[in-house]
């Protein structure tokens, strides 16, 4: 039982640090400046010209 | 009740019956209210983003604003000079800027905004931060221009101002980020350590092996050595500003509790025995952490708000050549070029009057509330306001240092000031520290005498739980979550007492033009009463109001061919009566009744139907013309004033118009109390009247002549559309441009100071209750973080309510 909880506590240090160098680089890279846009912004249908037929049907008009 | 008046499918205004402005939008022609926003409306449908009407969820501004010499005003942009402030070039040929966009309304603009100009040739990257409104972005300077991108954004509707990142701001983006990470450290630690602390907590009854809880207690040491070393060092900085400026504060306590419980625990886990406090300690700093993180993001948002308002304050000025006025960028101007400052304008530069004659506003950069009177070679200050006449200033001295010393004092003032509840709570929550400290002396003490062995867990326990984070957080807390509701509506809190005296707010006066209605009266009839004729009539009133900000210059403005203006000498602009000047050599007047002695009333009755407001032209002897105009009541003001009147408030009209517009604006919104012909002093004298017999007194307002009583009354709201000078002298602005929120500030402000009691009535309680329990033994170090955190938790969740609703 022993030897499995110390390996346990291993990996808890190495979890640890994963998701303290992810956190991290996630403050560094911005993504914590603007909390309501990206929530939104991924309900606009960017890629409307992006569909062949659509693209077709402003071409024909 | 039911509005049969068809509405601009772009802005939402009425559309007026003779307006012609159709737009075909997927398929479907829509009526506009004005050419402007047909314009932006075909711009929209031209770059293939119809998209945008189907996802917006809130209206944008209307573009009637928008006219062709705003867009000229757009090139001086380009000037490298100019560029230099908030340009910079990461590369050879790229160029990258901060954009502040005035008129985003929802998340529909940011998308409208990226995807138009991320398709325009040149444009390399384009991000619009949808929750402080600015918008980065890069483009190659080899492709395209600066003023082009900034066009394409006026002819979305919106308007882009250049954005220079201040110190104060990186600063500011920095202690976030180093707050997040600090949580981020705080939690972690404290997770693995809250869980081993439950295994030993466990293993004391169940049995556990003396090895293994020895290993369990080194790695509860190893992890929350990152939380003392860096997630809790804001506590230990805090602390020593505090006391080597012999002065108190609660992290003195904070710093002791989290210092005495870590260095005990480490002593018993390297002995071997003995009580171990890592849970509480990091659960400790997280909680205190999150809940200051919580705080200061509330406020860094009205601040962000507050910051981007002032960058609209003037980086142009309007140089005078040979008779020629000329839009230039302030960095442009150089020695001895002379500027015109219209009345309600903030001087861009140092320098000396050579013509007219007015006073300046110079509070805000000497604190001096009463203007100051400039005749011809007095000095003026960047950074002031113009009151009253044009003034052509020489320019002597410039820079942006001088206005922007003005600017950062204005927001410096906001920030700085602290409603009068939570100074009184600070110097409380003083009090309570050394209360505090002491009463731990004397426990552990006491202790000591009594049993040794227990005398430092039961010092921290009373250090820990009685730590007054709940009573100092209790009024910034519902502040910040009130400010942050109100400006999610578009109300803009500058001064911080102001929620605390709309709670108080028992009398609420209005002020018509601009306020009440939208202050762009249009010109319906000229009657001629001499012998010039009607189109040189209104040539020379035109003329006159060129140099005025009136609301009633705008629309003479419009009626006349700008070509056409005359060149005027000694203008002169009087609040209340109106303005005068010389046009090839005749001097000439244009105003009300007070200003032209033998207007005629008979004429004006029989044109003040419908509560037009009438202005009368004449020159030395005789009257030339009468013109007809009339201003249209904003649609909710019905509505508001009625929610105002049932909450008991009384509601006053206070307006420098005449008798007639008034009386129908009064009638029709059912306000019994209004005054017409109001002066400034005349609204002053009625204001302090109202003072005297007690009330408090709440004036919305938006122009030159509410100023007086804006900056008299307890607290001034101003419209956002408003001029300057109503913006500095007001505590609140309406931003939204909607009556409606005149009645929501003083919801919330009633509902603040009532949070801010059950807060404060939590904390002192809570600390009372826990005090003699922690004293008698009764609460162990980890359940008095707990009980510290949850009281301080309760206290900004209690407050975070004031945000919904």
């Amino acid at each position: 039982m022993t030897p499995i909880l110390i390996y346990m506590l291993g990996l808890m240090f190495f979890i640890v640090v994963a998701a303290a160098v992810g956190f991290f680089w996630a403050v560094r890279s911005g993504q914590f400046e603007d909390l309501e846009g990206p929530a939104q912004r991924i309900l606009m249908d960017d890629d409307d010209p992006m569909i062949p037929h659509r693209r077709l049907k402003k071409g024909s008009e | 009740m039911a509005n049969s008046v068809p509405e601009c499918y772009h802005c939402g205004l009425p559309v007026p019956a003779s307006a012609e402005f159709p737009v075909k939008i997927e398929g479907i022609s829509h009526g506009m209210c004005c050419r402007g926003c047909q314009a932006v409306a075909q711009a929209i449908v031209e770059n293939g983003l119809q998209a945008y009407y189907r996802h917006r969820t809130a209206l944008p501004k209307s573009a009637l604003g928008l006219i062709p010499d705003e867009l000229q005003k757009l090139d001086v942009y380009n000037h490298p000079g100019i560029q230099q402030s908030f340009v910079i070039a990461p590369s050879e040929h790229l160029r990258q800027a901060t954009l502040i966009l005035e008129g985003i309304t929802c998340a529909a603009c940011v998308w409208l905004n990226e995807r138009h100009l991320q398709q325009l040739p040149g444009v390399k990257e384009v991000l619009v931060n949808y929750s402080n409104h600015r918008a980065r972005i890069t483009w190659d300077e080899r492709e395209t221009q600066l003023s082009h991108i900034l066009r394409e954004i006026q002819l979305l509707g919106y308007r882009a101002h250049p954005y220079n990142a201040q110190q104060q701001e990186d600063l500011r983006k920095k202690e976030r980020s180093a707050d997040l990470r600090r949580i981020a450290v705080a939690s972690l630690s404290a997770m693995q350590v809250m869980s081993l602390a439950v295994a030993l907590y466990g293993g004391e009854y169940s049995g556990i092996e003396h090895g293994m809880a020895m290993l369990m207690r080194y790695v509860s040491l190893i992890m929350t050595l990152p939380v003392i070393l860096y997630a809790a060092l804001p506590f230990y900085k805090s602390a020593w500003r505090a006391l080597s400026s012999r002065r108190m504060n609660m992290d003195v306590p904070v710093t002791l509790a989290i210092a005495s419980a870590f260095g005990a625990s480490t002593w018993s886990t390297l002995r071997g025995e003995g009580a171990i406090y890592f849970d509480a300690v990091t659960m400790f700093s997280l909680f205190l952490l999150t809940t200051r993180f919580l705080e200061r993001g509330a406020r860094a948002k009205s601040t962000e708000a507050v910051e981007n308002l002032l960058k609209l304050a003037p980086v142009m000025a309007t140089r005078v050549i040979d008779g020629q006025h000329q839009v230039v960028a302030v960095l442009e101007l150089v020695q001895n070029d002379i500027v015109l400052v219209k009345p309600g304008e903030t001087i861009a530069a140092d320098g000396v009057v050579v013509e007219g004659e007015s006073s300046t506003d110079e509070s805000l950069l000497t604190g001096e509330s009463r203007p100051v009177s400039k005749e011809i070679g007095a000095a003026v200050i960047a950074g002031s306001m113009n009151l009253e006449g044009p003034l052509f200033v020489k320019v002597t001295g410039i820079g942006e240092n001088t206005v922007l010393a003005g600017i950062v004092r204005l927001l410096d003032r906001a920030q700085a000031e602290k409603p009068r509840i939570a100074q009184m709570a600070d110097r409380v929550a003083a009090h309570f520290t050394y209360g505090l400290l002491l009463t731990t002396a004397i426990i552990s003490f006491a202790w000591w005498w009594i049993d040794p062995s227990r005398a430092f867990g039961i010092a921290i326990s009373v250090l820990v739980v009685t730590c007054p984070c709940a009573l100092s957080l209790a009024a910034p807390a519902a502040f910040a979550a009130a400010g942050s509701r109100l400006l999610k509506r578009g109300v803009l809190l500058t001064r911080g007492h102001a929620l605390e005296t709309l709670a108080q707010v028992t009398q609420v006066v209005f002020d018509k033009t601009g306020t009440l209605t939208y202050g762009k009266p249009l010109l319906q009839k000229t009657m001629v009463l001499g012998d010039l004729p009607e189109a040189r009539c209104l040539a020379i009133a035109a003329s006159l109001e060129q140099a005025s900000e009136h609301p009633l210059a705008a629309s003479f403005l419009a009626a006349v061919d700008r070509t056409e203006l005359l060149a005027v000498e000694q203008a002169q602009n009087m609040p209340g009566k109106g303005v005068s000047g010389s046009i090839d050599g005749q001097r000439y007047f244009l105003g009300n009744r007070h200003l032209l002695a033998n207007a005629d009333s008979s004429l004006m009755l029989a044109a003040a139907e419908r509560g037009a407001s009438v202005v009368w032209l004449g020159d030395d002897s005789r009257l030339l013309a009468a013109f007809v105009l009339s201003d249209e009541l904003r649609p909710e003001a019905l509505d508001a004033i009625a929610q105002l009147k049932q909450a008991g408030l009384g509601v006053m009209i206070l307006s420098g118009d005449g008798q007639a517009a008034v009386r129908y604006a009064a009638e029709r919104l059912g306000v019994k109390d209004y005054c017409w012909e109001q002066r400034p002093e005349d609204k002053l004298q009625r204001l302090h009247d109202m003072q005297r017999q007690g009330a408090v007194v709440a004036m919305v307002g938006d122009g030159l002549n509410d100023a007086p009583i804006l900056a008299g009354s307890q607290v001034s709201l101003a419209m956002g559309s408003g001029t300057e000078v109503a913006h500095a002298s007001s505590d609140i602005i309406l931003l939204s441009q909607n009556l409606s929120d005149v009645w929501h500030a003083l919801e919330t402000g009633r509902a603040s100071i009532s949070v801010m009691r059950q807060n404060f009535a939590w904390a002192i309680g809570y600390n009372l209750l826990a005090v003699p329990f922690a004293a008698l033994g009764y609460v162990p170090p980890w359940l008095a973080a707990l009980g510290m955190s949850v009281s301080s938790l309760v206290v900004v969740a209690n407050a975070l309510r004031l945000r919904q609703a």
